[in-house]
């Protein structure tokens, strides 16, 4: 069941567009932003909301970088791995979280911390090597610079 | 007086967003004023006198696409800002969205009064979370004032713009991508003809230009053609927002004549390369741009001569090989972007990519064979304009073509020594 308010944040959007299957993007960001992930029931009730069948909703999904069809961790850190910051050195970064987080690109702690998962370059080049945590951006990484970051997120 | 850096000057140092109120003080949304009292046939023409190429990375004549969306046409007619900058080693969209924000509103609605737009849409990357906040204020503070919504300033003209946020994937900027996207599907490339202005948007006349191009609109309206020509120092008019990233002293972008050479981005702005490293090469605007050498330093940066090079200016914001970087690495860097990115709609594409993608991680890794380069340049051949449904691969052959072309001697080595040197 979607709850009141995402209903309501997704009708919201209603109006933006000329009918209603433009919105199941939107619809789907604003659940995962209040469950971290988009499960299978919602994307039945947002099919439903919207008049789309599941199939196509999640033809949809998968398309998109941003969707999550599965759980991830509180926080999620997305390391940019194009090429300004691989020239810069983002694989020792990335080795380096990888390490210390004890796990993969595309896992998550067994704590349920953090989600590791690479991105593509996300516009900060001059400062690179970069990687986003939820909704920041931190750049100019080097070891002891993550190791700072990681503890702003309990 | 106006301007030599229309785009940046009034920008604020300390990194905020340029309010309503400083716009409004350093002589903002006076172009819309102005355009409202021209006709929109007088605004197209004025934008096709100043020589204004898109922005976007293709250089198409601004007022030329205007002009496209026929007099007659149906509404609602629809204008997206193309704010998704996903090509990477691009970053200069980021800071028109984030530090000047009503600079892309007020040229959104002169474009929109120029074509008869009903409704804009700013397509925004979702990972740009400060300039999602940032633009959503400045569209607030706009319509309170009246420079949006209907009957803008009075003039009977009305146009709403909204804030449209990307769930992520490359093929979202490309354009009739990015209109599948707004209307919630896949982001797969559309056939072409019908061309947008003429059947877009939900079916609709509709306007595509990138955030830098319109962000040029209302300094153009403000001064006039000729000045915009005058800020240039070749054939294409304007300024440019350039950059550069990879081991020079100060990466970053600058606001400068279009037309400025490679050498004097590199050497000037970028403060040469960083201590111990030497030039190679360089990508000059994204990653679907070729690689650019020593002998092309001295070339202007603008579409014109960057093509006569063999490149394209593609972006603008310049992408330094050195010579402690693996040529190899870089371009296998790339080709896996690409590859990932394919929508997966053309062989050649999607095949093709994930080919050539394996063949480069395998040199990298030491296990090339004798006549992988001549089979990977064969390849790039089918990824050439008119073999796949858009132009991410023709975007994808460029770096690899090139990179075959002039650092044939550093992949050879990677197959004769069975491993990379660099590593
Ligand atoms: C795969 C692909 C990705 C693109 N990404 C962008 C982008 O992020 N931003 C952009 O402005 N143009 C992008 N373009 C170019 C657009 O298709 C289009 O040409 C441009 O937005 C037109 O605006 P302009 O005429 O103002 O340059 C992309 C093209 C392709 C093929
Ligand atoms: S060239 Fe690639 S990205 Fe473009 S339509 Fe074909 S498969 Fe999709
Ligand atoms: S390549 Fe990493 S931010 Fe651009």
């Amino acid at each position: 069941m979607l709850s009141p308010e995402e209903r309501a944040e997704i009708e919201a959007e209603f109006p933006h567009y000329p009918n209603r299957k433009a919105v199941c993007i939107d619809a789907m960001k604003i659940v995962q932003k209040r469950r971290g992930w988009v499960p299978d029931e919602a994307l039945a009730d947002i099919g439903e909301l919207l008049g789309m069948s599941i199939a196509d909703l999640d033809g949809v999904a998968t398309f998109y970088n941003l969707i999550f069809r599965r759980p991830v961790g509180r926080h999620v850190i997305y390391v940019c791995d194009s090429v300004s910051c691989w020239i810069m050195g983002s694989d020792r970064q990335c080795g380096h979280l990888s390490e210390r987080l004890g796990i993969q690109l595309g896992e998550t702690t067994p704590d349920g911390r953090f989600t590791l998962i690479p991105i593509v370059c996300l516009g900060a080049c001059d400062h690179a090597p970069v990687m986003m945590i939820d909704d920041d951006t931190h750049f100019d990484l080097t070891p002891a610079r993550i190791d700072r970051i990681l503890e702003r997120y309990p | 007086m106006a301007a030599e850096k229309p785009l940046t000057l009034n920008m604020r140092p300390d990194g905020a967003a340029l309010d309503r109120a400083a716009y409004e003080r350093a002589g903002g949304y006076g172009a819309l004023r102005k355009a409202l009292k021209m006709s929109p046939a007088e605004i197209v023409e004025e934008v096709k006198a100043s020589t204004l190429r898109g922005r976007g990375g293709a250089g198409f004549p601004t007022g030329l696409k205007w002009s496209f969306v026929p007099v007659n046409a149906p509404h609602p007619r629809y204008l997206v800002a193309n704010a998704d900058e996903m090509e990477p080693g691009t970053f200069k969209d980021r800071l028109l969205l984030e530090r000047n924000p009503h600079l892309l509103i007020e040229g959104m609605a002169i474009a929109g009064y120029a074509t008869g737009t009903d409704v804009g849409y700013i397509f925004l990357r979702g990972e740009y979370k400060l300039a999602a906040a940032r633009i959503a204020n400045a569209l607030a503070e706009a319509y309170a004032a009246g420079y949006l919504g209907a009957n803008i300033l009075g003039s009977g003209y009305g146009m709403e713009l909204r804030l449209h946020l990307s769930a992520g994937r490359y093929m979202c900027g490309e354009e009739t991508g990015m209109l599948n996207a707004l209307e919630g599907k896949r982001a797969n490339p559309r056939a072409k003809p019908p061309f947008p202005p003429v059947s877009g948007l939900f079916g609709k006349p509709t306007t595509i230009n990138n955030v830098e191009t319109l962000c040029n609109v209302p300094p153009i309206v403000a001064n006039g053609a000729a000045w915009f020509r005058g800020l240039s120092r070749g054939k294409d008019g304007g300024t440019k927002l350039y950059g550069a990233s990879g081991k020079v002293n100060r990466p970053g972008i600058w606001e400068l004549p279009m037309g400025t050479t490679i050498r004097e981005l590199l050497e000037e702005h970028a403060g040469g390369m960083l201590d111990g490293f030497r030039f190679r090469g360089l990508l000059p605007g994204g990653a679907s741009t070729d690689f650019l050498v020593e002998q092309h330093l001295d070339t202007p940066m603008d579409f014109t001569e960057v093509q006569k090079a063999g490149s394209r200016m593609g972006t603008g914001t310049m992408i330094v090989l050195d010579d402690k970087t693996c040529p190899v690495g870089m371009t296998w860097n790339l080709t896996h972007f690409f590859a990932q990115e394919s929508c997966g709609w053309c062989t050649p594409c999607w095949s093709g990519l994930g080919w050539a993608e394996r063949v480069l991680k395998a040199m990298e890794e030491g296990q090339g064979q004798p006549g992988d380069l001549e089979k990977l340049a064969f390849q790039t051949r089918f990824w050439a304009p008119g073999h796949t449904f858009c132009a991410l691969a023709p975007g994808a052959a460029e770096p690899l073509q090139s990179a075959l072309k002039y650092f044939r001697e550093d992949f050879e080595r990677h197959i004769t020594e069975g491993r990379c040197p660099w590593r």
